[in-house]
């Protein structure tokens, strides 16, 4: 070996060594530290996450809820550093296996998406290319991540077309020909190709019939057990999220309003927006009632009032709702609740 | 099936059943019933390549509604469930002549909507009117909430007055709850939420003051936080106006919390049918009771069995032979491969299409 070289490979030693020392104690897979993301706009900063937190053990499942614009879909996208041009991570941590997510660079990204951090997206239609056969498109990520040749990482396709309950058949079909069901069952497939560690599912059922739903939601969970995977599921749907979550995150103008287990957030709702939100789903085993929605928009992330979000349309407020910005109280050992309410425990 | 005697125009010439505008305008619904559905059957051909048509002499079909019964009282919420591809859309937009029927009869009043000439047509629509699913694409962006409302007045020459069509105007969408109206008016559809857009449609519906109005998953498309609201509205106007609703959608729960009746479908028929709190207590049909079993429940502690049917709904194109849902069916037997059940009386006006009933 030339001096040359032998120097390279000594810096190339000293760099990993680097690494090492720099893997970051935090609890859980994933680590998510006061989470601050804002959109550009000509107006303003959108303020679209503010300050979320929120950890997710390995083999657990956390649902993000939350109304259309609460920040939910954002902060997701932010831990994967997809966000769109004018979006950005303002400040906050996102440790995920040792790594600080939120300061890696667009390199450092492309090794973690789908090798360690997966993602299903809603429509399956849109996400997949209507174009190229669905099989191929799952051996894309694989041939990448892996190195295979293609016939290699198609070998691998087959297998997780039996993961997922679909006929091997059907992986030369491109996405047109398959049903609906059928086209989210592939997406999962993908998501799962490089064995990842965390999988984020972006409404993975929202568009879909109740029965398929039901399949997927239950395909889900056996793959999860199977797997041992992690799993985020952002999802309008509380109740989806009661039936498949171990822990929850309600959001609300883009910051977490209660977190805590399902169990605590359902069963002990303790925010009046959970209350609330709960309420609008209609549950047929209880008694037949017309339920309100909950009057009011939410506000305006580009100037957010000063005081509680929600104030304007709950209907437990009090006079310093309107002005005193609610910190997060911790009201049952890991139930946490923004209220002011809550710290007087009602 | 339609043969090219039987288009709506040689019906208007030489048929001597067909229904003139003033048969309509006398008729009233007997005995509270608004629409009998009678064997109703909505086809949609398929039209395959040349070679093929000269090569094979069967026509093929997809068998969207096959032969359907049911009736709709006058002033009830009646919702038609069912998954995607079971034929609900069909059958309410064929119950107002959006669809040609291919065979059966609706009887509106007692008359015969396929028999209408399209004078009657005109008459009939100002009297049947229908919601849809998206409120971002089914009005449209250039007009101002104003002018969406009032078309339906213009087309149908309704108003003698500009005085009045404004009057009725504001009427309807205040009474779709957007108050006070003369605020809303001169907006246009993208200053408004999506659930305010719905509301316009609502209006759009009701400025007719219609006696029927289908509603086609009206809101599938909104967030939880204001569907309930559309929801309540439309049971608003049942109470009030005596507006009769036939409620699409696939979301079970949703037909329970407002709907008097439900009718369960399943590729191209109604397997179940009854009053909403009877059918969801005491389903009788297995794929009613799946269809309850998976609803989510926002109770984390609650943990219930779900029963998950394999596969999907079958093409309607070729149906299974026998019961159409046995091939999915848990608890099918070897007699649902070959019987198509009679629907059965489980008591009161429930009715239930399965073999197994009463073992």
């Amino acid at each position: 070996m030339s001096p040359k070289a032998k120097t390279k490979a000594s810096e190339k030693k000293a760099k990993t060594d680097k690494k090492a020392v720099e893997r970051i104690e935090h609890a859980g897979l994933l680590d998510v530290r006061e989470l601050t993301t804002h959109f550009k706009l000509g107006a303003g900063d959108v303020k679209a996450v503010t300050k979320v937190s929120f950890v997710v053990e390995p083999g657990e499942s956390l649902g993000l809820a939350g109304e259309s614009g609460c920040g939910k879909t954002t902060a997701a996208l932010s831990i994967l550093k997809l966000l769109p041009e004018n979006g950005r991570i303002v400040s906050g941590d996102v440790l995920f296996d040792g790594r600080n997510l939120a300061k890696r660079t667009e390199y450092g990204m492309s090794k973690i998406r789908w090798k360690e951090i997966s993602i299903i997206f809603q429509g399956a239609m849109n996400a997949l290319n209507p174009v190229q056969e669905t099989g191929k498109q799952i051996a894309e990520p694989i041939q990448l991540h892996e190195g295979l040749s293609e016939k290699q990482a198609m070998v691998r396709v087959r297998e997780l077309y039996d993961l997922v309950g679909v006929s091997q058949k059907r992986v030369m079909d491109v996405p047109h020909q398959l049903s609906g069901g059928m086209r989210q069952r592939a997406m999962i497939a993908m998501a799962l190709a490089c064995n990842p560690k965390l999988v984020i599912g972006d409404e993975p059922t929202t568009a879909l019939d109740v029965m398929v739903q039901a399949q997927i939601l239950d395909l889900i969970a056996r793959l999860r057990k199977e797997l041992h995977l992690s799993f985020i599921l952002i999802s309008h749907d509380l109740s989806v999220m009661a039936e498949t979550c171990d822990k929850g995150v309600i959001m609300y103008a883009g910051e977490v309003v209660e977190s805590g287990t399902t169990t605590n957030i359902f069963n002990n709702a303790t925010h009046p927006y959970t209350r609330l939100l709960i309420k609008a789903f209609p549950n047929i085993h209880e008694k037949r009632e017309m339920v309100s929605s909950i009057k009011g928009d939410p506000p305006n992330l580009i100037n957010p009032p000063a005081g509680c979000g929600f104030c304007p349309r709950c209907d437990v407020r009090i006079a310093s709702c309107a002005t005193e910005h609610p910190e997060l109280i911790e009201v049952e050992p890991g139930h946490f609740v923004r209220c002011v309410l809550a710290r007087q425990g009602v | 099936m339609a043969t090219t005697k039987d288009t709506p125009a040689a019906r208007e010439q030489g048929d001597k059943s067909a229904v003139k505008a003033s048969d309509l305008a006398a008729a009233t619904a007997k005995d509270g019933v608004l629409f009998d559905v009678r064997d109703l059957e909505v086809y949609f051909p398929i039209h395959e390549g040349f070679f093929k048509s000269m090569v094979s002499t069967e026509k093929k079909f997809v068998k969207a509604v096959d032969h359907i019964s049911f009736q709709v009282m006058q002033g009830e919420i009646l919702a038609l469930v069912g998954e995607s591809g079971c034929g609900k859309t069909t059958t309410g937009r064929t119950m107002l002549r959006l669809e040609e029927p291919t065979g059966g009869h609706i009887l509106y009043k007692g008359l015969p909507v396929e028999k209408f000439t399209s004078s009657t047509l005109h008459a009939y629509r100002r009297k049947a009117q229908i919601i849809f699913q998206d409120p971002y694409n089914s009005i449209n962006p250039k007009q101002t909430i104003f002018d969406i409302v009032a078309e339906p007045l213009e087309v149908n020459n309704v108003t003698s007055s500009e005085r009045e069509k404004e009057d009725r105007v504001i009427k309807a969408i205040s009474e779709a709850g957007l108050r006070p109206a003369t605020e809303y008016l001169y907006r246009y559809p993208h200053e408004l939420s999506g659930g305010q857009r719905q509301r316009v449609c609502i209006a759009g519906a009701t400025v007719l003051e219609p006696d029927v109005i289908v509603a086609d998953e009206p809101v599938a498309s909104l967030d939880v936080s204001i569907r309930n609201d559309i929801l309540k509205l439309m049971v608003e106007q049942k109470e009030k106006m005596g507006v009769t609703y036939i409620f699409i959608t696939h979301d079970l729960s949703l037909a329970w919390a407002i709907s008097d009746r439900i009718a369960v479908m399943y590729l191209g028929r109604i397997v179940e049918i009854g009053e909403t709190l009877e059918v969801v207590s005491n389903p009788q049909h297995p794929y009613t009771r799946a269809l309850i079993s998976v609803i989510p429940v926002p109770d984390p502690l609650a943990k219930r069995e779900h029963v998950i049917l394999k596969g999907e709904t079958p093409n309607p194109v070729d149906i299974p032979s026998g019961c159409r849902f046995h091939p999915r069916c848990p608890d099918a037997i070897d007699a649902c491969k070959e019987t198509d059940p009679p629907e059965k009386l489980i008591g009161g006006d429930h009715y239930a299409a399965c073999l197994r009933i009463g073992e």
